[in-house]
């Protein structure tokens, strides 16, 4: 444990905001003793420690795991969401990425369909909201045919996995400067549409997912790719033309069956 | 209330008790479901599963979880498997074999009738998890792909490449989430359930606050569940979430349910070594790395700092291998725990002296980087990202952390604790894995409990009693708000004055139990653990500076309140431990070894579960046994050598 004496001194400059009604403002904080082997969250740990011995209110943020797969934490660090490291959560980051004397900024996921609770910590239920309109199969608990009954080839369900390995942390949304959820959502219509289970809906389930999308007040995609950037799970960018194309697909085939349903009436 | 433990367990031969007993039960009419109002606490496999099944089958259902989405819940984070009787492998796996597995994984200190029925659900879940598109692991033929896993001999383990825990619990959410759309379920997202609320000695309803606003919400229903998972966290460093906790199931228990083997805790032997005092959690390596990591420590101390590729073949030690032949590296997670901490004892741990290594030098040599980067690839990349070291290129270090927790309340055949009407799921329940849970067995049980118990034994449990008309105006929901008020108010009451802050206590907490509960226990010790813990609780009520009073978003607060418990439960922890003179499972006694050191379990004596009855915080609890009777299964010395 060689380089535990060389702690390091950092100024935070950390957005702090009361509650969602609050206006918010940028307040200096420095933290000492801070070691390249902690993590980012560690480090606020730390930072928040001395706070409250200090009889100050430490900075609030979320976490949960701390080991990059659960989505909860989420700072933008320095202008980038999740910091500095590829591929990388907050969590997951260390401070061997900062440097002694470093001035490191800290504000929250901003979008208008994430709003702030406190400090660092924002509501993301309207990604919830995505989900529960179509994110799923409807099977229902109870008996199903084998799992072996329908063969998924390998390079199938590998791609399924790459984008059911999305953790919904909302970094995608905190990048896009239009704040889209078109990554997100893109992600699990892409998961779903691998696999033979998801066939049925496949059409209700884009439609329905990406007009929940709009009303929860994302913005729009315009391939700007930050989203791709900040993602720590590397989704691919694939999954929003995969969205868009799925999406215009259902819409031809819909207004095609509702044509073949009048014409039949 | 005095505590009555009726098993349940059905008549009739083992592999017919359960088919018989879901013919038997009695049911709810479709019509009549809608009647009836259910609350799950928790939204981990077990809570999510609960919720989607219920619903689908008509119950009004309200789900709670801490986190701000239900998706997040601490059983995201399971890594390598999750196991099924299917034989796919045509290795001889079956019902069972896998049974059979379990029960001595356990050191026969499980139910057979629970274990049993656990074991013939498995193949269903699988079907389940397929159906609703969860992308497990494949082979090239499309079929599902297996591993093996500690404590075994056969391929049972499904998984979705590390990440198999995300993988059954997004399937799990997303069918739950279906069910919110439709208005079955309720979802409460960041509130916390702090009490259990009885009305005529049944489980009526809860007491929550709303961790955004600090709104206290009183909530009634017919029956309650609890799938709150496991209490690991008590240790502060442990592989479980931060908000990983034990307030749901301790509230319980101090409302009357028998809380069960509170000591039987799990110590994984391959996680990443503590590197100093900041450190807030520790990470799990999967376990399925010793299907193709071997691991070793120097033979001679002289070499243990050295690089260790320069330690040549012949001073290696691998430990494992030479103790136990026929399991080697997959012996079960007791066994290689203590194994590691014998070495590390002996001087022979590497890097900080609390480590040893795992290494990949052979599998890659055998079947080449990239195959290996395939099977482990994520775990390797956050190996690195928390180590700054390269596993293809030295070994890993590891090191045994908590991780599990056996022990929870008591619930019977129909998943009911002993009081009527509250349920317990999951981690949280104590039922399935005896002294020593078997790798890809959690997520089996959480499923399975979740998905295909709890639906039968619900509607027996509705359709069998009488409800008196309770609404949250009932004084017992008063009383309790009153409770959650006043707990709350003394939590913040010394802040201005106090100078010790909840991370101090915790960690102090936590130590204890790590040092007198943990990998090897004796009677000094924890009867030292029992003292300290006492006091430390009696100094966290008067000198307990929390920081923010703030009644809105306050971390440090909902952290306190979780602390306050886990003071209570830390002795109660140690007082079964104390208890329990044997060795078995996660549980060695130091007085109880065999000439070679191996754990000496003592049937004559413990073959039981103990089931502690709450009494007053600082009162002695009273211990109440539920003999465990083998009838299908000889007891025999676990031996893996
Ligand atoms: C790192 C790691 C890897 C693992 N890998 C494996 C593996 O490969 N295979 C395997 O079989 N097992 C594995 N396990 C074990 C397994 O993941 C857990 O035992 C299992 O997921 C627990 O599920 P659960 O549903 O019981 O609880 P959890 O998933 O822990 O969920 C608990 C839920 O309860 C909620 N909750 C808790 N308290 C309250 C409260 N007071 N009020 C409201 N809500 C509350 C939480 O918000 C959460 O939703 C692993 C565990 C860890 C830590
Ligand atoms: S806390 Fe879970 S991903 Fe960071």
């Amino acid at each position: 444990m060689s380089t535990h004496e060389q702690s390091m001194t950092l100024n935070l400059k950390v957005w702090k905001q009361k509650g969602p009604k609050d206006s918010g403002h940028f307040e200096m904080v420095t933290a000492k003793n801070i070691i390249k082997e902690m993590s980012f969250l560690e480090m606020l740990d730390v930072v928040n420690e001395d706070l409250i011995k200090l009889g100050k209110e430490p900075i609030e943020f979320d976490s949960d795991c701390r080991e990059g797969i659960c989505g909860t934490c989420g700072i933008v660090i320095n202008g980038q969401a999740h910091g500095p490291w590829k591929a990388t959560t907050t969590c997951q980051l260390h401070m061997r990425a900062f440097n002694d004397g470093d001035t490191v900024i800290l504000e929250p996921w901003r979008a208008k369909a994430f709003p702030v609770l406190k400090d660092l910590v924002v509501d993301r239920s309207s990604f919830d909201r995505i989900i529960a309109s179509g994110g799923y199969t409807s099977a229902k608990t109870g008996p199903h045919p084998d799992g072996n009954a329908m063969l998924i080839p390998k390079p199938i369900a590998d791609r399924a996995f790459d984008a059911a390995a999305c953790i919904g942390c909302g970094a995608c949304v905190a990048a896009c400067p239009n704040a889209s959820a078109s990554l997100f959502t893109g992600a699990k219509i892409t998961h779903l549409m691998m696999t033979p289970q998801g066939q049925a809906e496949r059409e209700r389930r884009v439609v329905s997912m990406v007009d929940r999308m709009d009303q929860e007040g994302f913005g729009s995609c315009t391939n700007i790719g930050e989203c791709r950037a900040a993602c720590p799970k590397d989704i691919s960018l694939d999954s929003i033309a995969i969205m868009k194309r799925e999406y215009m697909n259902a819409f031809l085939k819909s207004d095609i069956e509702q044509r073949e349903v009048r014409e039949d009436a | 209330m005095s505590i009555i433990l009726d098993s349940k367990i059905p008549s009739g031969p083992l592999a017919q008790k359960w088919s018989s007993h879901k013919s038997n039960i009695k049911v709810v009419n479709p019509a009549n479901k809608r009647k009836y109002d259910v609350i799950v606490v928790g939204t981990g496999l077990a809570g999510a599963s609960a919720s989607a099944s219920l619903a689908e089958l008509g119950y009004n259902v309200k789900t709670f979880c801490v986190q701000d989405s239900p998706r997040r819940a601490h059983s995201i984070a399971a890594q390598g498997g999750i196991n099924a009787a299917k034989n796919y492998m045509n290795d001889g796996d079956s019902v069972y074999r896998l049974f059979y597995d379990t029960i001595k994984g356990g050191d026969y200190r499980s139910r057979e009738a629970n274990v049993h029925r656990l074991a013939e659900c498995s193949a269903g879940i699988i079907d389940q998890c397929v159906a609703q598109g969860v992308p497990f692991a494949r082979e090239y033929s499309g079929e599902l792909a297996n591993r093996s896993f500690g404590g075994t001999q056969v391929s049972r383990t499904f998984y979705a490449r590390g990440q198999t825990g995300q993988q059954l619990l997004i399937g799990a959410y997303q069918a739950m989430m279906r069910q919110v759309e439709l208005g079955r379920v309720k979802l409460h997202a960041r509130t916390e359930m702090l009490d259990l609320v009885l009305v005529n000695g049944k489980a009526r309803g809860i007491i929550t606050r709303d961790l955004t606003t600090g709104e206290i919400t009183r909530h009634a229903a017919h029956t309650v569940i609890l799938a709150t998972g496991g209490y690991g966290r008590i240790f502060y460093l442990s592989t479980n979430a931060w908000n990983s906790n034990c307030t749901a199931i301790w509230q319980a228990h101090k409302r009357g349910a028998a809380f069960s083997n509170p000591c039987f805790t799990q110590i994984h032997p391959t996680c990443i070594p503590v590197s100093g005092d900041h450190q807030s959690k520790l990470t799990l390596m999967s376990e399925s790395l010793r299907n193709d990591g071997r691991v070793w420590t120097p033979k001679r101390k002289e070499d243990i700092k050295k690089d260790p590729s320069t330690i040549k073949e012949e001073d290696r030690d691998y430990y494992l291998e030479r103790k136990y032949p026929s399991f080697g590296n997959l012996v079960p997670r007791d066994i290689a725990s203590r194994a590691a901490k014998e070495a590390c004892d002996a001087g022979l741990g590497v890097g900080t002296g609390r480590a040893v290594y795992l290494d990949f030098r052979d599998a890659i040599k055998r079947d080449g980087e990239k195959t290996v980067a395939d099977k482990y690839g994520n775990l390797f990349d956050m190996y690195s990202k928390i180590v700054d070291e390269n596993p293809y290129q030295s070994p890993m270090k590891i090191y045994p952390a908590v991780h599990y927790t056996m022990g929870g309340l008591w619930v019977d055949y129909n998943l009911m604790s002993n009081i009527p009407g509250l349920h317990v799921l999951g981690e949280a329940n104590f039922s399935d894995h005896g002294a020593n849970r078997l790798g890809a067995s959690a997520l089996m049980q959480g499923l399975c409990d979740g998905y295909f118990v709890i639906p039968y034994t619900i509607g027996d449990y509705l359709a069998s009693q009488s409800f008196e008309k309770v609404d949250t105006n009932h004084p017992e929901f008063k009383a309790s708000e009153e409770f959650v008020n006043a707990k709350i108010g003394a939590l913040l009451k010394n802040n201005s004055k106090a100078t010790k802050t909840t991370t101090e206590y915790f960690r102090e907490l936590g130590l204890t139990i790590w040092d007198h509960v943990g990998m090897s226990r004796n009677e000094t010790g924890l009867k030292q653990a029992i003292t300290k813990i006492q006091n430390l609780r009696n100094e966290f009520w008067e000198n307990l500076k929390i920081g923010s009073t703030s009644s809105e978003v306050n971390k440090n607060l909902e952290l306190a309140s979780k602390v306050a418990d886990f003071l209570e439960l830390g002795e109660l922890m140690a007082r079964d431990a104390l208890m329990r003179k044997e060795s078995c499972g996660g549980h060695f006694r130091e007085e109880s070894q065999s000439p070679d050191g191996e754990a000496l379990r003592d049937d004559a004596n413990y073959s039981f579960v103990s089931a502690w009855e709450f009494k007053g915080v600082d009162k002695e609890p009273v211990l109440h046994k539920e003999p465990l009777i083998y009838e299908n299964i000889k007891i025999a010395t676990r031996s893996y050598k």
